[in-house]
């Protein structure tokens, strides 16, 4: 997912904050329970933050197909483009509102959908998705997709 | 049980393909009953669009066809609302009218003329068949059993309560939106059970569909999250529910925004916003598990999902300020209603004047549905048993139908499929447990006990003491006359299910209400035709921009029979609008008269059922009338003044002054002295003796009373030549010599100081 990506940046840009042991778990027993990737106020010590963050980019950069890294790279796209979407709506207005909320939800539901599609293939899932092979995943993400799109200019007026 | 005893027979491959051939033509044969015994109403009448709202539709449809797709999306009527007028493009939902101009397109396209009233007429008995179908594979998703599906169909077929608001001519959205309620939740356990993108877009598709197809999409708006919700609280959350509800909800609000009236509802108003909760939720969900699956630890995850409640929580607050600071519309009147059922009586008179808003009254229960109503609570007893995906969303269902179709009449209509679907279950249930030919020999419950089910062993032993079915787990049946006596039993349950869903439809339903029918004396059928008999008098005799002024009732049957313009009618947009007429209505002569003048009302058409014993009329809504329009001017309009001081709405000799110079007392009763001997005159509806002198109109003149004197029309004077008002021009053109009335009145001014 792209929201692991972008959390990738955050807490190493706040390598230079310092962390507030918040909990009373001492630094040294810190494998039993590793904070979160995602909040630094979760983390219990800045060291133990790093180095989990580290091992686990490095779990994602060796253990994930290319193809599946694409379609990370598309949904982080999606949710940039998204975001910016939404920060002019808050800054500029929103007035051909039409317009905003055909993009705004182009983007979310070309997320979802792609989304959908990792979910779908990831080989983790398999049992859960018996009936859906890869190619019918595709399949169905084009499907989805051009309805999506093809509401959304309608929509955009 | 069925599947062990039939085994070599249906094994074979030539057995499954006659199965399935015979499930189809079952299927076909469901269908077609279906449609006939929606028929009774054309047979019966004749083909003719029924009620009120049909009307509308139906000439909604009319202007469709004739002038194209375009032009109704941006049509605007002035012939309604008069002098408002409507943006009917706007304003309605287009997918029955759109439905029914496909349909006589592509049959002008295969060379087969067939007159848009008669598609208007058959569109509901054949979606009603399509329901039935749609039935089918919802409850085969259920159950493994295949005459579950097929019961399903069976019942939604024939059931009084889906008949009620689908027979031949009752061309109202509900028609082909009752058949898209099902399908969308066929597809959507689909979804949910495959996990696939495409059952989730198909979802959303006639999601969207129904959204252009009735109001009641708010249903299916609320349920699908409430599904998800109750499956993740219950630790299900799954990939596949991800997959269907994150499609769904994507495509499923963009579609629904494409309809001019639903518009930016779905981001604005409260009713939609539990799905978009549900959908960030889920999101978080997903993320939560993406993460748990990089980094496998439990405090991590326990710490993630306090973080998801927290989120979830601010994010409700957040929604709650929103809507108090008025960014998202607060629940419309409707929903109130649904939650609390005095609310509409205090505040909205105009959704409680409305008798399908009304309370449903508990014999309509099994007046509609039969020996479905008891069935169902057995079918969701099984769901409970089993309680997989699918099952849930069946218990949601039924409670939250059952709780509407409590409040609300009308919407006994959405019970309706999850009682057949229910009823169905249970009672495929007990057929396949007792129409097993053979016995199960004596060894097999031994195996079963013994050596083939360690896993059912297991949890048997583990709650033996708890439940008493544990103990002795359920093998079979073994007498035959248990088996025939409960078979023969449930045989002649279904019997008098199907007469009874004869007898109610033939008898109850299929009454068109534009014409009526009575029986005379020697049993032969009379047929009422007031209506359509003014209604054409309206359209040869008046000139064709003539406005008539009604109740808002037959405003859609003005509309549509008579084509003229009226003041208000069944889209009750304009509470005030309303309000006016019913002040106009409920006025004296001096105040309704200038009303009618700035309204440019040229005819005033009032429903009498007096004569007849016709007890939907006028009068009998007379109090709607005026509480709507105290509700606009309450120091003008009193209720209490239209009872008698003990508190009852009289219409003889005891009625109060009030109630006798209003403008619909008078319509109703002027000259109706003249049809009965001097001070015989009776009114049959409410059963009472009328004053021996009837009710003086001055500033209306009596145009058209129809043969059974329930339709009468009147037309508004002009002002008066010589600038009298119109009381003393009435007294002069009787004779009546002004000199005389003056003194008169001096005297009493006399008598009175």
């Amino acid at each position: 997912m792209p929201a692991k990506q972008r959390n990738q940046i955050p807490p190493q840009t706040a390598t230079g904050v310092p962390p507030i042991p918040k909990t009373p778990s001492t630094a040294t027993s810190n494998t039993s329970s590793p904070p979160s990737s995602k909040s630094s106020t979760s983390s219990s010590s800045n060291q133990s933050a790093q180095d989990i963050l580290l091992s686990s980019w490095k779990n994602y950069n060796d253990k994930t197909p290319q193809r599946v890294k694409l379609i990370d790279a598309f949904m982080a796209f999606l949710v940039v483009v998204g975001g910016l979407q939404f920060v002019y709506c808050v800054l500029v207005g929103n007035y051909p509102f039409n317009a905003f909320l055909a993009g705004f939800s182009a983007t979310v539901g070309q997320f979802v959908l792609t989304a959908s599609l990792r979910i779908q293939t990831n080989p983790e899932n398999k049992k859960e998705f018996e009936s859906v092979s890869h190619e019918r995943a595709f399949a169905d993400f084009v499907l989805g997709s051009l309805i999506l799109h093809f509401f959304c200019v309608n929509f955009i007026n | 049980m069925v599947a062990a005893g039939l085994e070599p027979f249906l094994k074979g491959d030539s057995g499954r393909n006659t199965r399935g051939l015979l499930r189809i033509i079952i299927l076909c044969t469901i269908a077609a009953a279906a449609i006939a015994s929606r028929l009774f109403s054309v047979i019966r009448f004749e083909s003719i669009i029924h009620e009120f709202d049909p009307w509308f539709n139906f000439r909604a449809t009319k202007y469709l066809v004739q002038n194209g797709f375009y032009s109704f999306w941006d049509w605007f009527d002035d012939r309604t609302w008069h002098p408002l007028g409507r943006v009917t493009g706007g304003t309605l939902y287009p997918g029955l009218m759109v439905t029914s101009g496909i349909i006589y397109h592509v049959l002008r396209l295969l060379s087969m003329p067939v007159d848009i009233r008669n598609i208007c007429v058959l569109l509901a008995p054949g979606f009603s068949g399509l329901t039935a179908v749609a039935s089918y594979l919802i409850t085969s998703e259920m159950s493994t059993s295949p005459s579950a599906g097929l019961l399903a169909a069976a019942f939604m077929g024939i059931t009084p309560g889906y008949i009620s608001r689908s027979v031949a001519g009752s061309y109202d959205n509900e028609a082909i939106a009752i058949f898209l309620l099902v399908f969308t939740f066929f597809l959507w356990i689909k979804a949910v059970k495959n996990g696939s993108a495409m059952w989730g877009a198909l979802t959303a598709l006639f999601y969207g569909y129904m959204v252009s197809a009735w109001g009641g999409y708010v249903f299916i708006t609320n349920l699908l999250p409430l599904h998800t919700f109750v499956l993740i609280c219950m630790g299900r959350y799954s990939p596949r529910l991800y997959v269907s509800y994150s499609t769904w909800f994507a495509l499923g609000t963009l579609a629904s925004m494409q309809i001019p009236f639903v518009g930016f509802l779905p981001i604005r108003s409260s009713e939609h916003m539990s799905a978009l909760g549900v959908f960030g939720l889920i999101q978080l969900v997903a993320f939560v598990e993406f993460i748990r699956q990089q980094v496998p630890n439990k405090q991590f995850q326990t710490l993630l999902r306090s973080l998801i409640l927290v989120i979830f929580a601010v994010s409700m607050g957040f929604l709650v300020l929103l809507t108090v600071s008025g960014v998202i519309a607060p629940w419309s009147g409707r929903f109130y209603s649904l939650w609390d059922t005095g609310y509409a009586k205090i505040h909205i008179p105009i959704i409680a004047s409305v008798s399908e808003h009304q309370p449903t009254a508990w014999p309509a229960f099994f007046f509609d549905l039969n020996l479905m109503i008891w069935l169902f609570p057995a079918g969701i007893y099984m769901c409970f048993q089993k309680l997989k995906d699918e099952h849930v969303f069946v218990v949601i269902y039924a409670v939250l139908a059952s709780y509407f179709a409590g409040v609300m009449v009308r919407l006994m209509l959405t019970l309706t499929p999850v009682v057949c679907i229910a009823a169905a279950l249970a009672l495929s249930n007990i057929l396949d447990t007792y129409l097993v030919a053979d016995n199960p020999t004596p060894k097999e419950p031994q195996q079963n006990g013994q050596a083939s089910s360690d896993g059912v062993k297991n949890a048997a032993d583990f709650i033996k003491d708890s439940l008493r079915s544990t103990r002795t787990p359920v093998i079979g049946i073994y007498s035959y006359i248990s088996k025939a006596s409960v078979v023969g039993i449930l045989t002649v349950y279904l019997l008098l299910f199907v007469m009874h869903c004869t007898w109610v439809t033939s008898n109850a339903y299929s009454s068109p209400s534009v014409v009526l029918a009575s029986k005379l004396p020697d049993g032969s059928q009379h047929i009422i035709d007031d209506y359509r008999e003014a209604y054409y008098w309206l359209r040869q005799n008046t000139p064709d921009r003539a406005k008539i002024m009604s109740w808002w009732d037959y405003g859609y049957q003005i509309g549509g029979m008579a084509d003229r313009p009226t003041l208000v009618d069944n889209n009750t947009w304009n509470n005030t609008h309303i309000a006016t007429v019913g002040k106009a209505m409920s006025s004296r002569e001096e105040v309704s008269y200038p009303i009618l003048r700035q309204h440019d009302v040229d005819y005033v058409l009032v429903v009498f059922g007096g004569l007849l014993g016709y007890s939907g009329d006028d009068i009998n809504k007379f109090l709607w009338m005026v509480r709507i329009s105290e509700g606009i001017w309450p120091e003008e309009i009193n209720e209490r003044n239209y009872f008698t001081a003990r508190g009852e709405y009289r219409v003889d000799d005891e009625a109060t002054p009030t109630m006798r110079n209003s403008l619909m007392y008078k319509m109703s009763y002027y000259n109706y002295n003249a049809l009965f001997p001097a001070g015989q005159a009776q009114d049959r509806v409410r059963g009472s003796k009328l004053p021996a002198e009837g009710p003086q109109l001055s500033t209306l003149e009596e145009a058209f009373t129809s043969e059974n004197w329930i339709i009468r029309i009147y037309k508004v004077k002009d002002l008066d030549n010589v600038g009298r008002d119109h009381a003393s021009a009435v007294a002069f053109d009787k004779g009546n010599k002004k000199k005389k009335t003056t003194k008169r009145r001096g005297a009493r001014v006399l008598r009175v100081e």
